[in-house]
């Protein structure tokens, strides 16, 4: 056994059982007389429902049950709850519309559940749900955020007026106001973050099941058991956390889209319930596409007024974002307290305003996807960098180095809440330039050029904040729970351990992090550490995996828990050895009396602990199980520097990105391995989001990318090798000083890509380009006809 | 999926009968596009007739001709040595549809039967003049393709063998993917035979494949890519959808050609 | 319901099935090889693939009656008998290939096809377009290309690579 602890790239614990073809996904459990649900959904955007027919469809072969969004309501079951509360500018609450978990009355988006056939079989559901006969009265529809601020546009929701959520704002606006009275010059930018479809590639299941006790088990990918068993349970089914058992196994990829409390979760345990057998579901990828929440969706006007030096001296922001037709369980705070707050970047700006309009829009709703809202904030102002840059006639490096933070400004308050403590947006940078190349990029331009072939290169220098986050601050920002994590270090009496995490891995490589944390400060090998997760009957509690939050946050409540553990086993150690407490010292796995030979393994104090022979059984409790539960003092503040080259056919238009490098200060690194690892998916993500990938649904509300024969995902073809690199300083207020690695990949990429693409079609005078970049927008600055942009906002 | 009835009839005259018994009996190739429309019910067959038991696999020469069975795979034809020393173009073509699993299974007369507007063989088939040979007769390609989804086929005809006139002196396809689906956004065959020159293009148009006379005319004169680099296409009666433009589709058919010439030699 | 004879991993099997069920509903409800999955509906994500005589397919676009009398071979059946892994398996392990492992059994399949079929050598360029017909959400494919790289010398016989790190 080589060295297995903080900072070896060990091979993962969990590849075994997933190589084998032995991994425990949802769709993969079946329980004894399990049922199958079949969801009848809304074909159209926007109608009433004036009748459901599903007498034809109750009488099929094989079905057991027909219910609708009357059936539910009939059963007092509540509506799928929103976790964030925003307040509007006026500081009233945000508009808060009723979300059903099988439509009623209405429907309001392509894909909305409108009835649920159970039946002996997948197919006989679905044989059986064609013979339901709905009648709809189609209604006007609103498909994208245009649309819904238009002057005398449809409503999404009766009472919401102008299919606003909210009006929200952050930052001194007298003081931006006065900043640009004072500038030297001003530019703005108009830009489109696109809309996004997760598509993790499991797609969503559950099963439910109910017990002659009364006691309900829901089986679901989720990326967050213990939040699903809150919200459900106490909002929809009204039935107490002790009677509900939820369960994530293995769950295949999330990045946010499986986080949120889902409409065929209740559906399932509630049908379980109702007719005492399992019930299971699973989405094919078509349902995916119209009922997982899709991501970003804003449309953004950028202003940063200037001094004579190119100095920022004030940035301006208003942006839109869409909703969708119903409020996700994240969805309010992405667009404001994820990204608004984001906005001073890595820069010293000194003064920041934002307004934020989320509207409502008849589409599938949009909630967090990897990076969540701070994708939206690194490319709004990495590629308003850049043109400030192009439009000022200032070198793009030199201008970012001049507005960064300096380095011994931390910890840095922005004008926009946050408090960095730690960075050093040089460091990745001129560590990027040079694993890049940056400097011998003329000479690769020249040898593409030779090709035929327009080559070009791009950076951005972003920051995310993550690690969420500190329970009292999110709660004064309107979040309906606390996000402190837990974790449980069971030693048990051989000296084996469980750690048993609130955390949830599905796909970050937690059972071997995990493990590697308790090498680290246990001194067990990793093979005899046991990492459980995804049961809330096993699990104290947890808040879950999204915002890169797992080691952070899961992390740190591990190594307080750790900690917990040597503390007792110290006292009990002290008293096998006859020694007083202070004096022993613990390391490498052996308790040892300060300046002796004398000491014990960690297995010889486990035994003692658990079999008490020789014990200070009256000052302490036997059992060596601690449970810590840590709430982050701050978010944590990764950052860096991606460097993106791309190659661009002269005679098609089609760019293709050929080399991408990263530079990532993420703190401390447990796993380079994993880390590597999760920021290239991470950039795999951001170069789709983009080249190639869009949702687009029509003027209508159809969505037109509804399978991946028109929603293109990123193939190994369409992208280079990545180069990774990291460049650290520390968290200075969690116990590892991990920042997190899963998002940095998504929020750094998008602008770098775009910004090569543009710097690839320098000689067409273009000046900014809506993500996707494909073939034919790039092709049509080539023909110098069309410049893409888009017409100023009606609402503005 | 709709259930059905599966049949794997042995003789292609069973075949025919089983499907000229029922009028909603479909017959199944290599199902790779077939299967996905019945799995989205678009398709609600009362019998499937699998055809993977006539014996209709194989590529051979037959005098100045290739000939090669319907139900050969994608993948055979990519990797068979004879196809690539008679007939380069057609090699990577078939090589180039969908991905190496997709190969394995589907077929050249699966594909022709259902003639895609999007499909690469049509293509191939057109500007190499091939004919179709069916249970019943021989179809030239100029006659065999008639719009989107449609050919000259009729109820219950079954493709067996599509043969192909040697020598071919030059021939080459190029292929602009639909970056999703990885059909042909605008796929253009090009091929010089004692036929002449002959330039085919699919997925551009609404109507399916069609040969481009303009194209031919001038590589006819010069088998250049210059000779192709000015040509334009009208935009009127190509497709327009997310992935691109009549416009755009119009201005790939000439970047590639140009391709295909180039790569023709 | 029609009757169908096919072995599975060296397993002979006869089962029923209707019509209209597809291998990879076999493998995964008649025979509980749940290794396989399913990603999508329209043939592109590649989470489903098997061999059927020895070549890869996708088991969500073949009808299990088109596998009569065939030989499958799931992820299941790669390893030995003893639990040593096949050299893609371990290769995919030693670089990292895999993340959530959803897209991995599919993908495991189709390399080992896809180095079979290139007895003569494999470029990256080669294994980024062999990898067209299956869909990774995790890796960015980085660490998949360099495992396929590493077992072609293995499955080939040629030489040990240099080991990783």
């Amino acid at each position: 056994m080589g060295f297995e602890g903080i900072g070896a790239s060990v091979r993962r614990k969990e590849d075994g059982r997933f190589l084998a073809g032995r991994g425990n996904y949802v769709d993969d459990i079946n329980r004894p007389g399990q049922l199958y649900a079949f969801i009848r959904r809304a074909d159209r955007p926007h109608a009433r429902i004036r009748g459901i027919d599903t007498a034809a469809a109750a009488m099929a072969p094989g079905v057991h049950a027909v219910f609708t969004g009357k059936d539910i309501e009939a059963d007092g079951l509540g509506g799928l709850p929103c976790g964030w509360q925003i307040h509007n500018k006026d500081g009233t609450p945000m508009a808060e519309p009723p979300h059903p978990v099988i439509a009623v009355g209405k429907v309001r988006h392509v894909g909305d559940p409108v009835a649920v056939v159970i039946a002996e079989t997948r197919q006989a559901a679905k044989d059986a749900a064609e013979r339901l006969v709905i009648d709809y009265e189609d209604l006007p529809g609103i498909a994208n955020l245009r649309q819904a601020v238009a002057q005398g546009a449809a409503q999404v929701h009766d009472g919401v007026a102008g299919n606003i959520c909210y009006d929200w704002h952050i930052g001194d606006k007298d003081a931006v106001d006065a900043a640009f009275g004072r500038a030297a010059t001003v530019v703005k930018l108009d830009l489109t973050n696109n809309r996004l479809v997760p598509n993790a590639m499991e797609p969503r299941s559950a099963v439910g099941d109910h017990d002659a006790a009364g006691d309900y088990t829901l089986y679901t990918t989720s990326q967050n058991p213990h939040v699903i068993r809150l919200l459900m349970g106490a909002f929809v089914l009204h039935v107490p956390e002790s009677k509900l058992r939820v369960v994530a196994p293995d769950v295949g990829g999330g990045f946010g889209s499986k986080i949120y409390h889902y409409a065929e979760e209740a559906i399932v345990t509630w049908a379980a319930g109702k007719l005492k057998r399992p019930v299971k579901w699973t989405a094919e990828r078509n349902e995916s596409f119209m009922s997982d929440a899709h991501g970003r969706d804003h449309e953004s006007t950028a202003e940063m007024a200037l001094d004579e030096q190119g100095n920022f001296l004030a940035l301006r922001v208003r942006t839109l974002c869409n909703m969708g037709a119903y409020l996700s369980t994240f969805a309010p705070c992405v667009p404001t307290y994820l990204y608004a707050t984001l906005l001073a970047g890595v820069y010293r700006t000194p003064a920041i305003y934002a307004e934020v309009k989320a509207v409502f829009t008849n589409t599938v709703p949009v909630d967090a996807y990897r990076g969540a809202g701070r994708p939206e904030a690194s490319y709004l102002l990495e590629r308003l960098a850049d043109v400030i840059a192009r439009d000022t006639g200032r070198d793009r490096v030199e201008l970012r180095r001049q507005n960064f933070i300096p380095k011994d400004a931390f910890p840095y308050q922005t004008p926009v809440a946050l408090q960095y403590d730690s960075g050093d947006y040089f460091a990745t940078l001129d560590g990027a330039l040079k694993a890049a190349d940056w400097a011998g990029f003329e000479e690769r331009r020249k040898q593409s050029a030779a090709k035929g072939k327009l080559r070009g290169i791009g950076m951005s220098t972003y920051i995310e904040a993550c690690g969420i986050a500190p329970s009292h601050v999110v709660g004064s920002l309107g979040a309906r729970a606390g996000l402190y994590e837990v974790a449980t270090i069971r030693v048990h009496p051989t000296g084996s351990v469980s750690v048993l995490t609130g955390s949830h891995s599905h796909g970050q490589g937690h059972e071997t992090t995990f493990a590697q944390i308790v090498a680290e400060k246990l001194g067990v090998p990793i093979a005899q550490v046991e990492v459980v997760h995804g049961d809330t009957q096993k699990i104290p509690f947890g808040m879950g995996t999204y915002g890169s939050r797992s080691l952070a946050v899961g992390g740190s409540a591990m190594v307080k828990a750790i900690d917990k553990v040597v503390a007792k086993g110290k006292r009990i150690a002290a008293h096998l050895m006859e020694a007083s407490a202070e004096d022993i010292e613990f390391k490498d796995g052996k308790f040892s009396v300060a300046g002796t030979d004398r000491s014990k393994a960690l297995a010889e104090i486990s035994l003692a602990a658990y079999v008490p022979h020789n014990y200070p059984i009256e000052e302490l409790e036997p059992g060596l199980d601690e449970t810590a539960f840590y709430d982050p003092k701050n978010f944590t503040f990764p950052g860096g520097c991606h460097i993106c080259e791309v190659e661009i056919e002269g005679d098609s238009g089609m760019a293709r990105v050929v080399r991408f490098t990263a530079v990532d200060d993420i703190g401390r690194v447990i796993n380079p391995m994993i880390v590597e690892g999760q920021v290239q998916g991470g950039v795999a993500q951001g170069v789709g989001q983009a080249l190639m990938e869009n949702a687009v649904y029509d003027a209508n509300g159809q969505l037109l990318t509804g399978s991946f024969m028109d929603y293109t995902m990123p193939r190994a073809e369409d992208l280079p090798d990545i180069t990774v690199g990291t460049e650290s300083t520390m968290c200075t207020h969690n116990p590892l000083g991990s920042k997190g690695c899963g998002e940095v990949g998504a929020i750094g990429s998008p602008p770098a890509v775009i910004n090569a693409v543009i710097d690839a079609l320098r000689d067409y005078g273009v000046r900014h380009l809506d993500m996707p970049a494909t073939p034919e927008k790039i092709w049509s600055i080539m023909q110098g006809g069309m410049q893409p942009g888009r017409p100023a906002m009606a609402a503005e | 999926m709709y259930e059905f009835t599966y049949h794997k009839p042995t003789s292609i005259a069973d075949a025919v009968k089983l499907l000229g018994a029922d009028a909603d009996a479909k017959a199944l190739a290599g199902g790779q596009t077939f299967i996905p429309v019945l799995k989205q019910r678009l398709n609600k067959p009362s019998a499937v007739i699998d055809l993977a038991g006539l014996g209709l696999s194989g590529i051979r020469a037959e005098g100045n001709r290739v000939v090669i069975g319907a139900m050969t795979t994608h993948h055979a034809i990519a990797t068979s040595p004879d196809i690539a020393k008679a007939i380069p173009g057609l090699t990577t073509m078939a090589g180039w549809i969908g991905d190496t699993q997709v190969r394995h299974r589907g077929t050249m007369g699966g594909s022709l039967a259902n003639n895609d507007p999007t499909a690469c063989y049509p293509a191939a088939v057109l500007a190499l003049n091939a004919t179709i040979r069916t249970d019943k007769r021989s179809i030239a390609a100029d006659d065999y393709f008639q719009g989107m989804f449609t050919t000259a086929l009729e109820p219950g005809e079954l493709i067996t063998e599509i043969e192909f006139p040697l020598p071919v002196e030059k021939s080459a396809y190029a292929k602009f993917r639909n970056p999703a689906s990885r059909y042909a956004m605008v796929g253009v065959f090009v091929a010089k035979s004692s036929a002449g020159v002959r330039v085919a293009i699919t997925g551009a148009a609404q109507n399916g494949v069609f040969r481009h006379k303009e194209m031919e005319e001038a590589l006819g004169k010069s088998w250049s890519p210059d000779a192709v680099a000015k040509i334009k296409t009208s935009p009127e009666a190509l497709n327009s959808d997310i992935h691109g433009s009549a416009e755009y589709r119009a201005h790939l058919i000439t970047v590639m050609a140009k391709r295909a010439v180039a790569a023709a030699g | 319901m029609p009757q169908l004879s096919l072995t599975v991993n060296g397993k002979s099997h006869a089962v029923e099935v209707e019509g209209r069920t597809l291998l990879v509903e076999l493998l995964r409800e008649k025979l509980g090889l749940t290794g396989t999955h399913i990603g999508c509906d329209t043939s592109q994500c590649g989470a489903c693939v098997v061999h059927v005589d020895g070549r890869s397919i996708k088991s969500c676009t073949m009808l299990a009656l088109q596998a009569e009398g065939a030989s499958v071979t799931t992820i299941e059946g790669l390893a030995k008998p003893d639990g040593t892994l096949h050299p893609m398996q371990e290769m995919f392990r030693e670089h990292h290939a895999l993340q959530c492992g959803f897209c991995t059994p599919g993908m495991v399949m189709s390399a080992i096809d896809l180095v079979q079929m290139h007895p003569d050598g494999l470029t990256e360029h080669e294994i980024r377009e062999g990898l067209e017909g299956n869909l990774c959400r995790c890796t960015g494919y980085h660490n998949i290309v360099k495992a396929i790289a590493a077992a072609w010398p293995l499955m080939h016989g040629k030489q040990v690579p240099a080991a990783a790190e």
